[in-house]
């Protein structure tokens, strides 16, 4: 039996062991689907550990902030990362922090990549942050709104308990939470820098948001960079895996219920990412001025659930 | 009664009824005309699943009828009337510049929100599982009077028009368990011939000002054309 701040500690560790594993797989699936054999499910971690071996190079115009930046998006995506349930459900970690600070310590990390894509003065750099608090600045209302969705039916605005109620709920047909799940994809598509929005694979000036902001970077600090937006996918992953389909997370912190709880949710982030693949095979990166209309439906789609939810859920 | 109490098929309805609405907003913001049908028609079919799921949970035999006509009319007929129309007045690739997308489906957020707050005192009164989705009716009824305000195609505000026609049916179906079959078929045939009418209409319009936007009619006085 495992102390609950233990289990947090061990579950922090679990989210950087694993989202280089997700990435990889999605690419690998994306890579049979291409009829390509693609790249082993490991390489990311392959490429991450070449990485960190390079020297780290900086430009010589760039300030402190510069140097400073990967490690605050790291620690801050890692922070985040850490109040979401990844494989028990009642960690002390999503206790004292709710969904509100989750979106909060995404959105310092966000800032402080935004700060380092402008900190060298290249124009790649500025685009890429320009573009990404656009995009950005349309997602968060979309991603609040629709986890207000959540935190009305739980009346608690701790992931924990959102989770907890609706197992306790079992299956219950919710229009809210349909509405939420669409509204979270979209979210979890655009924040994450997937195919509609950008595409992670391309360094092409013309589209790249995320890369943009990366381009100076070398060594240990393109590596922490990279593995801060693998975990940020692995984030989405999970939150949209456990909240709207909570079945097999451990509920108690005993040994069989933990295993459980991890045979589950990589299961559910299998099934999530090779669904991400196949869309992202399927459907083209759309042109960046389509981006409001994308997020806009994400908006839509937040606010019909909180109206759903008032509507229809509640009983007059 | 909070939806947790409620047996899984009534849960359904209110599912179905909640995506009823959001077909609205699609076929709102909808500026591809085929791509806004086939939205019309999805929003037929659900009404016509939200009548099926109502008669199966109250037991209401005379609603079967009612769910094979509405999937019958309003899921293929009209829609494919409406598909030959497009395609004969060679509208399939046409796109409609909406002059302020996002302020107008902020409006029809707010037209739900109004309908709710109206339909709140009516709602208390009853019992039954269905009458939350009053609000909803009203609110894809006023969303229809919107799109026929913002729209300036014609065929587009003849969707808005139809998909006001759901909003009253799906009222009928979730206020008083449907209405007495006479009335059902008079207002089914009502529709089938304000179709044929529209059809024949575009062709009117289109022949006398070369276009199906309506915005253009007002310009058409005599007196602009002599004062040049």
């Amino acid at each position: 039996m495992l102390s609950a701040w233990g289990m947090a500690l061990l579950q922090a560790l679990l989210y950087p062991a694993l989202a280089p594993l997700l990435i990889g797989w999605v690419r690998k699936v994306k890579a049979r689907l291409n009829n390509r054999r693609g790249a082993s499910v490991l390489q990311p971690y392959r490429d991450l550990r070449k990485l960190l071996a390079k020297e780290t190079r900086v430009a010589h115009t760039a300030s402190p902030l510069f140097r400073l930046a990967p490690y605050v998006v790291f620690v801050a995506t890692w922070l985040a990362a850490a109040t979401v349930p990844l494989v028990a459900r009642d960690l002390p970690t999503a206790q004292i922090a709710d969904i509100i600070v989750l979106v909060g310590l995404l959105g310092l990390a966000r800032f402080f990549l935004a700060l380092a894509g402008m900190d060298v003065g290249t124009a790649f750099g500025g685009m890429g942050a320009s573009r990404e608090m656009m995009v950005s600045s349309l997602a968060e209302p979309a991603m609040l709104v629709a986890v207000f969705t959540l935190a009305m039916s739980a009346h608690s605005t701790s992931l924990s308990s959102v989770i907890g109620y609706h197992l306790a709920d079992g299956f219950v047909v919710r229009p809210s939470y349909l509405f939420a799940f669409g509204a979270l994809v979209l979210v979890a598509l655009a924040e994450s820098g997937r195919i509609p929005v950008d595409n992670p694979t391309t360094h092409l000036e013309l589209t790249m948001i995320h890369e943009g902001m990366l381009l100076e970077y070398t060594g240990r600090h393109l590596a922490l960079m990279e593995l801060a937006a693998y975990l940020k996918l692995m984030l989405y992953g999970v939150l949209i895996a456990n909240v709207f389909v909570p079945w097999g997370i451990g509920q108690a912190f005993a040994p069989a219920a933990l295993a459980l709880g991890l045979g589950a949710i990589l299961l559910k982030l299998a099934v999530l990412g090779a669904a991400l693949a196949v869309g992202e095979t399927v459907v083209a990166k759309m042109r960046l001025f389509r981006a409001p209309a994308f997020l806009n439906l994400a908006l839509l789609l937040a606010l019909l659930g909180l109206l759903s939810h008032v509507i229809l859920e509640v009983g007059a | 009664m909070s939806l947790t109490q409620l047996p899984l098929l009534e849960q359904f309805v209110l599912l179905q009824a909640a995506l009823v609405l959001f077909l609205s907003f699609g076929l709102l913001s909808q500026t591809r005309l085929l791509a806004a049908i086939h939205a019309f028609a999805w929003q037929g079919a659900l009404i016509a699943a939200v009548t099926l799921t109502v008669a199966i949970a109250g037991h209401a035999h005379h609603l079967y009828f009612s769910a094979l006509l509405t999937l019958a009319l309003k899921a293929m007929l009209i829609p494919w009337m409406l598909h030959r129309l497009v395609r004969r007045l060679a509208l399939e690739r046409h796109t409609e510049t909406l002059s302020h997308p996002a302020l107008v489906s902020m409006a029809a957020v707010a037209l739900v929100i109004f309908s709710y707050w109206v339909v709140v005192p009516i709602v208390a009164e009853e019992l039954t599982f269905t009458r939350n989705i009053v609000a909803v009716s009203l609110a894809v009824v006023l969303i229809g009077l919107l799109m026929l305000v913002a729209r300036q195609q014609a065929v587009a505000q003849v969707l808005g028009f139809m998909s006001m026609e759901n909003g009253l049916f799906l009222a009928a179906v979730s206020a008083t368990a449907g209405m007495p079959l006479v009335v059902e078929l008079g207002v089914a045939f009502d529709v089938l011939v304000a179709m044929v009418l529209f059809g024949v209409f575009f062709f009117q319009i289109r022949d006398s000002i070369d276009s199906l936007d309506v915005d253009r009619l007002n310009r058409l006085t005599e007196t602009e054309e002599e004062t040049p």
